[in-house]
């Protein structure tokens, strides 16, 4: 299966990447050989194999649902691009 | 002073022949001669290093000085430090300054080490010789114009040019032990879920882990002393009792079984590697190990594994970088979707944008089963073969990299040939185990050789036993770059 400048194209849309033609063209390439490499993987018969997500098998732990973190709004925010009053500011979603 | 061990500098310490203010200052002097041209540190700040040193020998006169106290490393600029500024090797994050500290770091400040500063690394972790980093090239202090091995390349070169008697990394698929194994230093990755990730920016989840970079097996084993153990604060991190890993150091390895992988010496291995390599072998069967041959018939397809899963982790986690809450955000842009992409392409190197994109495409739509599932079901494949081969022999041996350190823009127009330079080190991640590097000699150029011991779950203590036996034997631990000496 060959990646086409449309696949870039709309993967880098889904992955909110701005990529321009030049760009895209060159991506293109790179991706095609790393493609080819990754193709590796369709010779080898995996029927009935588990998939492995997870390098060990273990359950997620529960803990008491109660407040542990104290309030770092300020501290957090601090290091924000853009805040009001203690909200993040983003451009108009809403017309 | 700069030569010394972690344990002389400790002893040293603790006799009060010096005081960690000197020992710091020492570091930070070498620091500001030899960095421009090494390029290992992205941030140092003297002046809040040399407040802890001060700190930590006040801690010392009162009586409270643990193991380490007073002793200075270095921390790869992907740990978050409590006001310094850490940015994952990106123009993402050039001016972020962390507002917590990463668990680890947290571990190294309670120990009462010296933060001499941030290490240079390969942007968001994703390279094989540091040169994605938005901040430039590490040299290798071997040879200027070779690179340190990645992504843990300023750590590695910080440790082999003595800047720092020890470094913290991060290996996902290599990036303690490749770097390790090109800059002639030794470097651990535990087994996964050992040390927090609490504030280890991600990459991904389920390959990253944290682990000491030294100059010897035993300074490791101090490190991990420092690093291991619980944290809530990351759901993978294993409930386990402390344990000393150092205990088994003086144990002989006789009667050793070493696994020798077919796979790990076959074609792509470089000769001159091969023949280090082998010597070592020869060396550990004069101590009286016994060499057993096995195989891991699925490791070729670890690389491709590797590629699916990794970039499918990191095009989730790197989601999290769009310009709203910290990081770059774009000058100019239209609405708030355009802000987004442009954050992105602005943000994020060449390398880390194939990657998320590599990612998105496996995970979408119509791919998901051909790439993601069967990837995942290969990693389980290749894990059954490390299984099996863990009971015949003890710990696997082989080379740690395929060739000694590689010039400066020598991969770096071709992907596929920079990602096979981890090819002996990945599936050690995609199974969990844990691995190492230490250094077993020198290529006719005199770039150093690693030597790779792979042990299972849990073995740490055992490994680091096995690696100072050889290095109570030889001495290549203790060789160092022309011109850096003491």
């Amino acid at each position: 299966m060959a990646l086409t400048l449309d696949d870039v194209r709309r993967v880098a849309h889904l992955a909110n990447i701005a990529i321009d033609d030049v760009e895209a063209e060159a991506t293109l390439v790179q991706l095609t050989r790393v493609f080819g490499l990754i193709e590796q993987m369709q010779a080898v018969d995996v029927a009935g194999i588990e998939p492995m997500a997870h390098a060990q098998d273990m359950v997620l732990r529960l803990r008491p649902d109660a407040v542990t973190e104290e309030d770092q709004r300020d501290l957090f925010q601090g290091i924000a691009p853009e805040v009001e009053a203690g909200l993040y500011l983003v451009p108009k979603v809403i017309e | 002073m700069s030569n010394a061990t972690l344990k002389e500098l400790a002893d040293l310490l603790a006799s009060g022949a010096c005081s960690s203010v000197e020992l710091t200052q020492d570091f930070l002097n070498k620091i500001s001669r030899l960095n421009g041209d090494l390029g290992c540190f992205v941030t140092v700040n003297a002046e809040r290093s040399l407040a802890q040193a001060g700190a930590a020998d006040a801690q010392r006169a009162a009586g409270r000085a643990g193991p380490l106290t007073g002793i200075p490393l270095a921390h790869k600029d992907i740990f978050c430090a409590r006001d310094w500024v850490t940015t994952c090797g990106s123009r993402m994050l050039e001016n972020f300054v962390a507002p917590y500290d990463a668990h680890v770091v947290e571990r190294c400040n309670d120990a009462g080490m010296v933060t001499l500063g941030k290490t240079n690394m390969d942007e968001f972790a994703m390279g094989s010789s540091n040169e994605t980093s938005y901040f430039g090239p590490v040299r290798n202090p071997w040879k200027r114009n070779a690179v340190p091995g990645g992504s843990s390349g300023g750590s590695a070169a910080a440790v082999a040019a003595r800047l720092a008697p020890a470094a913290t990394g991060t290996d996902t698929g290599g990036s303690i032990r490749q770097p390790a194994a090109l800059t002639g230093i030794c470097g651990l990755k535990p087994t996964y879920g050992l040390v927090s990730r609490y504030g280890m920016i991600a990459f991904a989840s389920s390959l990253d882990q944290a682990g000491p970079m030294a100059r010897s097996a035993e300074d490791l084993g101090l490190m991990l002393n420092v690093m291991a153990g619980h944290d809530a604060r990351d759901s993978t991190s294993l409930e386990l009792p402390a344990q000393d890993y150092l205990r088994d150091l003086a144990r002989p390895v006789t009667g050793l079984r070493i696994g020798l992988p077919k796979e790990f010496f076959a074609s792509g291995l470089a000769p001159e590697v091969q023949r280090a390599v082998e010597s070592a072998i020869a060396e550990y069967e004069k101590l009286g190990a016994k060499v057993v041959d096995i195989s891991l018939p699925n490791m070729a397809l670890s690389v491709p594994v590797y590629y699916v899963l990794a970039p499918a982790e990191a095009s989730s986690n790197l989601s999290r970088f769009d310009g709203v809450r910290y990081g770059h955000r774009a000058a100019g842009y239209s609405d708030l979707s355009d802000m987004y992409k442009r954050t992105r392409a602005e943000g994020f190197g060449a390398e880390v944008k194939r990657r998320i994109l590599i990612g998105t495409y496996v995970l979408s739509h119509g791919y998901y089963d051909a790439y993601y599932i069967r990837a995942q079901k290969l990693r389980r494949l290749i894990a059954g073969d490390f299984a099996a081969a863990f009971r015949q022999c003890d710990v696997i041996m082989g080379p740690t990299s395929p060739t000694t350190a590689f010039g400066l823009g020598e991969k770096s127009a071709d992907p596929v040939q920079m990602y096979l330079s981890d090819i002996y080190t990945i599936a050690v991640n995609l199974a969990g185990l844990p691995g190492m590097s230490i250094p077993c000699g020198f290529d006719s150029g005199g770039l150093p050789v690693g030597l790779q011991i792979i042990g299972n779950y849990f073995a740490e203590a055992q490994m680091l036993n096995v690696a100072h036996q050889y290095q109570l034997a030889t001495d290549w631990h203790q060789c160092a770059p022309q011109g850096i000496g003491a």
